[in-house]
């Protein structure tokens, strides 16, 4: 959905290292690692299981710090920001989706969705309806009231979809959205994802093993071993012609 | 957040309830425990505390305690009476008989012998008649927990007789004495009747109560006394808390209260602590995520601190309440335990008590959230 002409860069990182573990167990996952994403396009991260795309990904979103290297987003060097202002610029600019969706059992779908307007000082109840609005926008009309454990899985996703975009972040997370959706709910996900979350000045990145959303891609880093070993710039164009 | 973190706590009911149910009956328990305490204490002392208007009192060096008395030679009320700012001294008897009631049990009384010209030493609050009916002939009043005790399930009233050594005595005035230490029956009469209700008539006297003169401190006197007779005189404080001070060195009421206390206080540190671990360690996955959405640390401690609060003020709340309502009905139905209740001093301890219950075992479960990695949350 958009060209990579002079695109500006949402993620830029230069020389990752990062290992976990000392002495004998030290396992070191990036080795001078080069990643970057491009504002207003998807960004796949895809490889083998182990080699290291959640750890990335962590790093960019500012829940773990690396050892060596240089971890630029959206315009700020996340390698000079203490731990309290890094809280604070994620909450201001990065929206996460797990694997695990992650949601709070004890509050309602609409809470769950409005914790990060309410994290940021917004009352209860303007968040609550901030969230109702987006959930009702993600089809989950008629929902919003019940508890994670009353939903279906791809409704609970959907929740945790709407908790990750509610503030509008410039840059949202994904790691394995589609992975325990069938087929027709990743697509659905993934188109939600496309015309919810993207625009000009916002960005999204993705991790996946699921071959089927790859048509979403606007570029797709393959990483191995810790490092990225190719892109591809065009991939559905390649596919397509 | 403060509502996530009590939703959070309250879509636990089986854990709230644990934790709120654990720092009631600590509570409760202690507060109970130590009330009682208190008011056992204050009976140590009641006999000391009902003299009113005497400030001063004289015994045999060797007496440590109001329950615990010796003889003194009837020359020493004289001497204490010719003392440099003593206003006026009165023999003061006080003893122990066991009295036989009409069901045939055996009692025991405490026997207080107050001067017979003066009728001093006895508590102004009288239920039924009055001070002067003590000048009739074997008049003795008698505490209404005593009469009770006498006559099981009968109203107070004046007129009935009972035995003691074999001599009459009539009741002539239901005092409100509080009960003593050593007994329930509290019995006032005349100094030379109470001889001969129990010893037959021999003459022993065993305290002198004194009042100091207008302008000379009752403490003056005590030592003035000392000086010029030998024997121990004390104020009415100082013997009050020896008689406090002599049931806690020689009894094993400390011993057995302290550790029901610190029973309480422990089962309420292990069962909330154990608890609150196990809620923030089942939460600890949630509070990653929060974490990891960009929620501060201090927001997260104070989640912790609003669901340990929510829990402490709930538990100690309805540990009070539970608390209060026992010192309500109970003494009331109970002569045992007539005259004690909710000290404000005690609940106010354990309130703090609750409070350290609380917050300690917030300090040990806040480290896991301080120290949670919010990047596991990406990991399944
Ligand atoms: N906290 C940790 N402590 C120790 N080792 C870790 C930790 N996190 C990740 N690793 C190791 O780092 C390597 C990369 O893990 P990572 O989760 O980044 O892989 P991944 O590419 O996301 O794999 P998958 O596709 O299976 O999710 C693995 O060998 C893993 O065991
Ligand atoms: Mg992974």
């Amino acid at each position: 959905m958009n060209t990579d002409t002079a695109t500006e860069l949402a993620v830029d990182c230069r020389g990752i290292e990062k290992s976990f573990g000392e002495g004998e167990t030290r396992v070191q996952v990036l080795r001078g690692t080069d990643f970057d994403a491009r504002l207003g396009q998807m960004t796949f991260l895809v490889g083998p299981s182990g080699c290291g795309k959640t750890t990335l990904i962590s790093v960019i979103g500012a829940i773990l710090s690396c050892e060596a290297g240089e971890v630029h987003v959206l315009g700020s060097d996340l390698r000079r920001m203490k731990k309290g202002a890094l809280a604070d610029f994620r909450l201001a600019n990065f929206g996460f989706i797990f694997q695990e969706y992650n949601l709070l059992p004890a509050l309602t779908a609409a809470e769950n969705a409005s914790i990060p307007l309410v994290a940021r000082g917004e009352s209860n109840r303007d968040a609550e309806r901030s969230a109702e609005e987006l959930l009702g926008k993600l089809g989950l009309e008629g929902h919003t009231a019940k508890m994670p454990a009353q939903l279906s899985g791809g409704q609970q996703q959907r929740v945790a979809i709407a908790r990750a975009l509610i503030h509008e972040p410039r840059l949202l997370i994904c790691d394995e959205p589609t992975a325990s959706l069938d087929a027709a709910s990743g697509h659905n996900v993934m188109e939600l994802l496309r015309d919810v979350a993207l625009a000009a000045e916002r960005a999204v990145l993705v991790v996946t093993h699921d071959h089927r959303i790859f048509e979403f891609a606007d570029r797709i880093h393959h990483m191995s071993d810790g490092v990225i070993e190719s892109t591809d710039e065009h991939p559905n164009e390649e596919q397509d012609g | 957040m403060i509502r996530v973190a009590l939703r959070m706590l309250i879509g636990d009911p089986t854990k709230c309830l644990g934790l709120v149910i654990g720092v009631a009956f600590s509570t409760l328990l202690i507060c109970q425990q130590m009330s009682i305490f208190f008011g056992l204490l204050g009976r140590a002392s009641s006999v000391v505390n009902d003299v009113r208007e005497a400030n001063v009192w004289v015994m045999d060096p060797a007496v440590k305690t109001i329950d615990v008395s010796y003889p003194l030679r009837d020359t020493e009320l004289p001497r204490v009476r010719g003392v440099e700012g003593v206003e006026w001294a009165v023999p003061f008897y006080k003893a122990q008989v066991q009295v036989r009631t009409r069901q045939g049990t055996l009692e025991n009384a405490v026997i207080l012998g107050i001067d017979d010209a003066s009728l001093v030493g006895v508590p102004d609050e009288f239920v039924l008649g009055g001070i002067e009916d003590l000048a009739m002939p074997d008049a003795i009043a008698v505490n209404p927990a005593g009469f009770r005790l006498l006559f099981p399930g009968q109203e107070l009233d004046l007129g009935r007789t009972l035995e003691l050594n074999d001599r009459r005595a009539k009741i002539v005035a239901i005092v409100d004495a509080a009960p003593a230490f050593a007994a329930n029956l509290t019995i006032y009469t005349r100094y030379s009747l109470a001889t001969q209700y129990t010893n037959n008539g021999r003459n022993q006297l065993r305290f002198v109560l004194a009042k100091s003169r207008d302008g000379v401190a009752a403490e003056e006197v005590t030592r003035r006394i000392t000086e010029q007779t030998g024997l121990k005189a004390l104020t009415s404080a100082q013997f009050r808390w020896e008689s406090i001070h002599y049931i806690l060195a020689n009894t094993g009421i400390p011993i057995s209260f302290g550790t029901v206390v610190l029973l309480g206080a422990i089962i309420g540190v292990a069962v909330v602590g154990l608890t609150f671990h196990q809620f923030i360690t089942e939460n600890l996955r949630q509070y990653a995520a929060l974490k990891a959405i960009g929620v501060r640390n201090l927001r997260l401690l104070r989640m912790t601190l609003t669901h340990a609060g929510f829990v402490g003020v709930l538990g100690y709340g309805i540990g009070l309440g539970a608390a209060a309502l026992f010192f309500s009905t109970v003494p009331k139905k109970s002569d045992a335990l007539r005259g004690f209740y909710l000290l404000p001093e005690v609940a106010v301890g354990v309130g703090v008590l609750a409070a350290g219950i609380v917050t300690l075992s917030t300090l040990i479960s806040m480290r896991r959230v301080l120290s949670v990695d919010p990047a596991t949350v990406f990991r399944g």
